[in-house]
């Protein structure tokens, strides 16, 4: 691979220990993928900040790096908690203690603490063809497709590594010629609502193993479809982009020579909600909504629904989202609205990387394939994957009917 | 004696027997993050413990946390002394660096077992069989 003198110097270790390990990362990465150079990237997104995920050597690590900056604009995927509200969501003082120092540990490298995966509806969003570094799977797989920015699938300490050097590898989604559809998915379901695109965003995962898929015949893509879909799809199936006919910037790029060609219907996403559900009927501890973080437009919808109606003191209602989007709904008054019902707003923070195995929850409904795949593992819950009208109606009953 | 040209990956030098498995690892689900015990149930390796070997195995699997165990595994001074892959992967490079341990990967050829006397120079992209 082809270093400047200026990079070999680093390594070198002229500019710090910090900074040389955060080169090293860099580079190495490259070795593996047969990168010929490095790049400069114009921003990064850093996951490994819920203290559940990154753990006590993980934590180690960010504080080594100290007094190493990033050095181009930084944020972070969500935190195990609201860093404000955390003792109201139950959330134990030994883990909220540890959360406290992994968020001292990003500030002291200057990193701007955004706790979110969808930085693009909080002021960070790339611009077509500009290079990233981003970590959070559902933000890189919107980023790629839906903004035409280009970015890989960073893991935590890479992409950090790349907010310290300012640098990544030029490999993969960063090379145009990477970026061109290799199966053509034609989308035949009616889809309604934003479940129906995770349900979709799921299937994709699943079906395009290795491939760039090109969807035909999606009804609209607006920003929240896109954002559930490509979480879903980042989740089942580590897919990093898709284009989609009439809808994303790369997809006018049109169609070359395709090897695969696949099909959804009306009984395929329907599938998807029995598939990820592992309960039926009884109790529901917790209605989450919010994975991908929820943006101005689904707090409208949920203050809408819930107006004049109260919360199943059986169950809680939860929304998760990042913080400027919450100071906007404040604003706006839906916030209100959804508390006088019986509802909370959190921010940082989402039901997969807060301990809600610690918390006394035991059963979930969710409108998010995503956080229906996850939760069973990393938060040791039951979960019913579903509506979001539907999720409002068993939070005012506090059961699955 | 007989020299094995391979790749770089993560810098430096170490020297030390061999641990070798024919299956893949990972470290978060294969490894005692406390011991470094391999803790999977059928894995070849099952009972042993990686701590202070030259650990070889041909690829990775699994999650991304497998980087910040590896750099645990070092913090508590009970890490591999160096690892000899088939073909890194992201996940054990990142952690490779991040703990200081000579990696790397694509040897000429790949017929090892365990208890071999090794000498490893990553910076050379060499592995030395005594």
């Amino acid at each position: 691979m082809y270093l400047t003198n200026e990079q070999e110097a680093i390594l070198k270790g002229e500019e710090g220990w910090a900074k040389k390990k955060c080169l090293e990362i860099v580079v190495g990465l490259g070795e593996i993928y047969g990168a010929d150079r490095l790049i400069p990237v114009a921003s990064t997104q850093i996951s490994g900040v819920s203290y559940k995920t990154l753990g006590e050597y993980g934590l180690q690590w960010l504080e080594s790096l100290t007094p190493a900056k990033v050095v181009v604009p930084s944020t972070l995927n969500p935190a195990g908690m609201d860093l404000c509200l955390w003792s109201e969501m139950g959330v134990p003082e030994d883990f909220a203690a540890k959360q406290m120092r992994v968020m001292r540990a990003y500030e002291k490298l200057g990193v701007i603490t955004l706790c979110s995966c969808t930085p693009y509806l909080a002021g960070f969003a790339p611009r077509f063809g500009e290079h990233v570094a981003w970590s959070e799977s559902s933000a890189v797989c919107f980023a790629n497709s839906f903004l035409g920015a280009r970015t890989n699938r960073e893991g935590g300490p890479s992409a950090l590594a790349s907010a310290i050097t300012g640098l990544t590898a030029n490999y993969g989604l960063h090379i145009d010629e990477n970026r061109k559809p290799t199966a053509i998915v034609e989308v035949s379901a009616k889809l309604a609502g934003l479940s129906d695109y995770s349900a979709l965003g799921y299937l994709l995962g699943k079906m395009v193993h290795q491939h760039i898929p090109y969807l035909r015949g999606l009804p609209s893509l607006d920003v929240d479809e896109a954002k559930a879909l490509s979480a879903a799809a980042a989740a089942s199936g580590n897919l990093a982009l898709f284009h989609a006919e009439g809808f994303t910037p790369e997809s006018k790029v049109g169609v070359g020579e395709v090897g695969e060609r696949l099909h959804v219907d009306d009984r395929d996403v329907k599938g998807v909600y029995d598939e990820l559900s592992t309960i039926r009927s009884g109790k529901i501890d917790l209605v989450a909504i919010g994975c991908p973080h929820t943006s101005i437009a689904e707090l409208k919808a949920a203050a809408a629904l819930l107006e004049g109606k109260k919360v199943s003191p059986a169950t809680k209602l939860w929304f998760f989202t990042s913080l400027p989007v919450k100071v906007l709904a404040e604003r706006l008054g839906l916030v209100d609205v959804i508390e006088e019902a019986g509802g909370r707003v959190f921010t940082d923070c989402c039901m997969i990387v807060a301990p809600l195995e610690r918390m006394g929850f035991t059963t979930m409904a969710v409108n998010s394939a995503k956080a229906a795949l996850y939760a069973p593992t990393a938060s040791k819950v039951d979960v019913v994957f579903t509506t979001f009208g539907k999720c409002i109606d068993i939070a005012l009953e506090g059961r699955l009917a | 004696m007989r020299v094995i040209k391979c790749r770089k990956i993560s810098a430096g030098r170490a020297e030390g027997l061999s641990l070798f498995s024919p299956a893949p690892i990972s470290f978060f689900g294969t490894i005692d993050p406390l011991t470094s015990e391999v803790i999977e149930k059928n894995h070849p390796l099952y009972g042993q413990r990686i701590a202070d070997k030259i650990l070889i195995y041909p690829t990775g699997k699994g999650s991304t946390v497998g980087s910040y165990i590896l750099y645990g595994l070092s913090r508590r001074g009970i890490a591999p002394k160096a690892i000899i892959m088939k073909e890194a992967e992201p996940i054990v490079a990142v952690g490779a660096i991040m703990a200081d341990i000579p990696l790397v990967d694509r040897p000429e050829s790949f017929d090892f077992r365990s208890g071999l006397h090794i000498i490893l120079d990553a910076d050379k992209g060499e592995i030395i069989i005594l």
